[in-house]
């Protein structure tokens, strides 16, 4: 199992996410320094990703769109905050409008990347993801509504409809 | 803090019954974005005042939702505590990285298996 560890302080609205591979430490950096791997894996398997952006340097600019299985895209981006390979990534994700510009009232996310070998030559990932504030929590709840959790919906929607209950 | 393990089953049958209805959902997300009155709500739905004061009562129930006076009209919010608790934005969240993860692993391999 990839993921050893999973943390969620929400008190101070982060997720903090360990996982260990048995691959060399530039060779787990290169899956965020090459878009050409991230965008492999970045997005959802049914909306995948395409990095037309990638500047990973301080105050550098990422872009990328998903485009889902009817053909309808989202875009996002992210600013660079720190950097320093191959140990340290850290970058606001936020969401950005058809052309790909950020959409200012929508909620960013801060992501923290740290990668360290481990002595037998793999390495271990820290994610660690925090929202700035609740309300941008909360916005993310009120957003996933609409769209993410639809999916989850429809699997409570069978769920209930198990048991034949009366209302 | 210590819950009663049966009171939370209670809860949360309270709020996925609730949640199980397309226009209860949506009236979720709408009063969790401003808060509405009843006749509003009323207005946007194609059914009666008392269809939808019901739903509104489900909602209550659960607790997803609070009722206030506000002079004639009866205000309705949404309790993001509670939606917090049922849509779990970590859970959700968690779901996306252990996904990205997963593929991630298996680029690795894919490239460790070229060598």
């Amino acid at each position: 199992m990839t993921v050893t560890d999973v943390r969620k302080d929400r008190d101070h609205m982060t997720m903090t996410m360990t996982a260990e591979f048995d691959s060399p430490i530039e060779r787990v950096w290169e899956m965020w320094s090459n878009p050409r791997k991230l965008e492999r894996w970045w997005g959802p398997p049914t909306y995948p990703a395409t990095f037309t952006d990638h500047d990973l340097s301080v105050g550098g600019r990422v872009s990328y769109s998903m485009t889902g299985p009817e053909g309808d895209r989202t875009h996002g981006w992210w600013i660079v905050r720190a950097i320093d390979a191959p140990n340290h990534l850290e970058f606001e994700d936020g969401f950005a409008d058809e052309f790909g510009h950020p959409e200012p009232d929508m909620p960013t996310m801060t992501m923290r990347v740290s990668l360290t070998e481990r002595s037998n030559g793999g390495t271990t990932m820290i994610v660690e993801t925090t929202f700035p504030s609740v309300e941008a929590m909360d916005q993310v709840i009120a957003m996933g509504m609409e769209e993410g959790m639809a999916a989850a919906m429809s699997q409570i929607d069978a769920l209930l409809d198990e048991p034949a209950r009366s209302s | 803090m210590v819950v009663d393990m049966s009171e939370r089953e209670v809860e949360a049958d309270l709020i996925f019954h609730a949640l199980a209805d397309a226009t209860r959902r949506d009236i979720v997300r709408l009063v969790l974005r401003s808060e509405q009155s009843v006749s509003g709500l009323a207005r946007r739905y194609p059914m009666s005042f008392a269809a939808v004061h019901k739903h509104v009562a489900v909602l209550e129930r659960a607790g997803l939702v609070a009722k206030r006076r506000h002079g004639r009209e009866q205000l309705v919010r949404g309790r993001i505590e509670t939606a917090r608790r049922a849509y779990g934005v970590f859970e959700e969240l968690e779901a996306v990285w252990r996904t990205r993860l997963d593929k991630f692993e298996e680029i690795l391999s894919e490239a460790d298996d070229a060598r």
